[in-house]
C-alpha cells in the first residue's frame, strides 16, 4: 500500500466532515456560548459570563411547567405508539406478501408528505365542527362538541399519526430477524397462540420495541410544527417557546439556553435507555 | 403463517383509517365549492385549485422550495458519495467517528440546529439568503444520502474494481466506469430522499429563511397560524400527488422500507 491510498479515504471524507463540523459543530458551540450570556433590558446581549439563564429555566415556575408539559406529551406520544405501533407491525409481517406491499405504503408513506399537511389535516379533523366533533354529534354520541383543537388530547392524537411509522418501521426490521421455527416449535409444543406471542415473540423483539420508543420520544420532545398548529399559543412546549424567544421576545440567549437544555436532556435519556438495553440484551445482539 | 386472528385483521383496518383519515380529509376540503373549510358532497368544484393561481407568492415559493431541494440535495450527494466510499471500501483510523460525524445532524432537534444557524449565519450576513439555506438543507440532508451509499458500496463486489485495475485502468477509469455505475443506485435513492427531505423541512427552515425567501412548508404554517381555509388544502393536495409520484419512483426502485429504514 502506498502512502496516496493510505490518506484516500480521509480526502474522499474531508469535504463532508469540515462541512459538518462548520454547520453544525461549530454553530452548536456558539448556540451554547450564547447561552452563557445576559440578555439585557435594552435587548442586547451582554458580554460577561453568567448561568442565570440556567438558573431562570429551573427556578421560574413557567419554564418549568413548560418543560414538564414538553415531557408528560413525549412520554404520552411514545407509550401510546407502542400500544399501537408493535401489533400493527406484527400484523405486517403475517400478511401475504402483496396485501403487505400495500399496507408498507399506507403505513410509510406519510413520513414523506410533509408534516405541515398532515397537521392541517388534523386540524381539519379536530376543530369544533370538523369531521370527528360532527359525526360524533351526528351518531348521538355527544350533544356539543369536544374542545380538541387546542388541546393536549388533539396535539397527542396529531403527534402520534406523525410518529407512528417510526415505532412500526422499528418493530417490523426486529421481526424480520425473528426465527419463525421459534414460533412453530412453541406451536407444536401445544402453546396457545397468545402464549406464542407473549412468551416467544414479544421478548424476541423488545429491543426493537425500545429502539423505536426511543426515535419517538426524541422526535416528539422537539416536534415543532405540531404542537405550535394543534397545541397553539397557550398550549406551549418548549420548542415553541424557544421559537417565541428568538423570533418574538428576541431573547436569543434565554431561546439558547433553552434549546442546549433540551437537547441535553433529550441525548442524556437516549443514552441512559441505551445504556440499559445494551446491558440488558447484549446476548440477543451478540 | 397465514393465521391472523380477526381482532388483528379488524385492529389493522382501523389503523389504515387511522393514517389515511387526515390525508383523505385534505384532499376531500380541496375540492368543495364553499367559501370555509367543509366536505364536497353537497357541492364540489375546483374553485380553490383555480384559486392558487391567484396566490404567486406560493407559487414563487413552490420554485424556491423545488430549487433548494435539487440543490442541497445535489450538494449532499457531492459530499456524501465520496465519503460515503471511503467508508465503505476501506478501513482506517477513526472510521466509526467519521460515520458518527457525519450522521450526528439526526440528533440535532432540527429547532436546535436552526436556531444555531441563524445565530451563525447572521454574524457572517447570510441569515435569509439561499445561499445560507442550502448551505443548512445540505448538512440535514447529507446523513440521508450517506446512509443508503454506504448500504449499497457495502454490498458491491470490490473484486470488479480489482479486476479493472489490474487489467491497467487508470483510477480515474475505474471509478467512472466501474465504481460509480455500481453505487448510482444508491445515489439516486439518496438523491431523491434528500430532495424530499429538503422540500419538507419546516423546523430549522423557519429560523434560517427571511420574508423574502419564504419555502412553501415555512409559507404554509404562517398561513395556518392565521387562519385555515381550503387553499391550504388545494395546495398541499397538489403536493400529495407529487409525493405520491416520488414514493411510487422509490417503492419501484429501491422498496420503501429500505429507504426510510432509521429515518430518524
Amino acid at each position: 500500500m502506498s502512502r496516496a491510498s493510505f490518506a484516500l479515504p480521509y480526502w474522499l471524507s474531508a469535504p463532508g466532515a469540515i462541512a459538518i463540523l462548520a454547520l453544525v459543530g461549530l454553530p452548536l458551540a456558539m448556540t451554547f456560548a450564547l447561552s452563557l450570556h445576559p440578555f439585557l433590558p435594552d435587548g442586547s446581549v451582554g458580554g460577561k459570563l453568567t448561568l442565570s439563564n440556567y438558573e431562570q429555566i429551573v427556578s421560574d415556575g413557567y419554564y418549568l411547567a413548560i418543560f414538564a408539559r414538553t415531557f408528560a406529551l413525549a412520554t404520552l406520544v411514545t407509550l401510546v405508539c407502542v400500544v399501537v405501533g408493535v401489533p400493527e407491525a406484527y400484523v405486517l409481517s403475517r400478511l401475504s406478501s402483496r396485501w403487505r406491499a400495500v399496507s408498507i405504503v399506507v403505513v410509510l408513506g406519510p413520513l414523506l408528505v410533509s408534516v405541515v399537511v398532515r397537521t392541517l389535516g388534523w386540524a381539519i379533523l379536530l376543530g369544533n365542527e370538523g369531521a370527528i366533533n360532527s359525526s360524533l354529534i351526528a351518531l348521538g354520541v355527544i350533544d356539543a362538541p369536544l374542545r380538541l383543537m387546542f388541546t393536549f388530547t388533539g396535539v397527542v392524537v396529531a403527534l402520534v399519526h406523525v410518529l407512528l411509522p417510526y415505532m412500526v418501521l422499528a418493530v417490523w426490521a426486529s421481526l424480520q430477524k425473528l426465527d419463525p421455527a421459534t414460533e412453530q416449535a412453541a406451536d407444536a409444543l401445544g402453546a396457545g397462540h397468545f402464549t406464542v406471542l407473549r412468551r416467544i415473540v414479544l421478548p424476541q423483539v423488545i429491543p426493537g420495541i425500545l429502539a423505536g420508543a426511543l426515535i419517538v420520544f426524541a422526535l416528539a420532545a422537539s416536534a415543532f410544527a405540531t404542537p405550535a398548529i394543534i397545541g397553539g399559543r397557550r398550549l406551549k412546549v418548549v420548542p415553541t417557546t424557544i421559537f417565541d424567544q428568538f423570533l418574538n421576545e428576541l431573547n436569543w440567549p434565554m431561546g439558547a439556553a433553552l434549546a442546549a437544555t433540551l437537547m441535553a436532556l433529550v441525548l442524556s435519556i437516549t443514552m441512559i435507555v441505551n445504556a440499559f438495553v445494551e446491558r440488558r440484551y447484549k446476548q440477543v445482539f451478540a | 403463517m397465514n393465521r391472523i386472528p380477526r381482532a388483528l385483521l379488524a385492529f389493522h383496518a382501523i389503523f389504515v383509517l387511522f393514517m389515511l383519515a387526515p390525508l383523505i380529509m385534505v384532499v376531500l376540503v380541496a375540492f368543495t365549492s364553499k367559501g370555509y373549510v367543509s366536505l364536497p358532497f353537497d357541492g364540489a368544484s375546483l374553485r380553490w385549485f383555480r384559486a392558487i393561481f391567484d396566490h404567486p407568492e406560493f407559487i414563487a415559493a413552490f420554485q424556491r422550495s423545488v430549487g433548494l431541494a435539487a440543490g442541497s440535495a445535489t450538494m449532499a450527494v457531492l459530499l456524501a458519495v465520496p465519503a460515503g466510499m471511503a467508508i465503505a471500501w476501506h478501513r482506517f483510523k477513526g472510521r466509526e467517528a467519521l460515520l458518527g460525524l457525519l450522521l450526528s445532524p439526526l440528533m440535532v432537534p432540527p429547532i436546535v440546529l436552526g436556531i444555531a444557524l441563524l445565530r451563525s449565519l447572521s454574524q457572517i450576513g447570510g441569515s435569509g439568503s439561499i445561499a445560507g439555506l442550502v448551505a443548512a438543507h445540505t448538512v440535514v440532508v447529507v446523513p440521508y444520502v450517506l446512509r443508503l451509499v454506504v448500504a449499497c458500496a457495502t454490498g458491491v463486489d470490490r473484486n470488479v474494481a480489482h479486476a479493472g485495475e489490474s487489467l491497467g485502468a487508470s483510477p480515474a477509469t475505474v471509478f467512472w466506469r466501474i465504481e460509480l455505475p455500481m453505487i448510482l443506485p444508491g445515489i439516486a435513492g439518496g438523491w431523491l430522499i434528500a430532495f424530499i427531505t429538503s422540500f419538507d423541512e419546516l423546523s430549522l427552515t423557519i429560523f434560517v429563511a427571511s420574508p423574502s425567501t419564504q419555502t412553501l412548508p415555512v409559507m404554509m404554517y404562517a398561513y395556518i397560524a392565521n387562519t385555515i381555509d381550503p387553499l391550504l388544502a388545494s395546495i398541499s393536495t397538489v403536493m400529495l400527488a407529487l409525493t405520491l409520484g416520488a414514493m411510487f419512483l422509490l417503492e419501484r426502485l429501491f422498496g420503501l422500507e429500505r429507504v426510510l429504514g432509521g429515518k430518524a
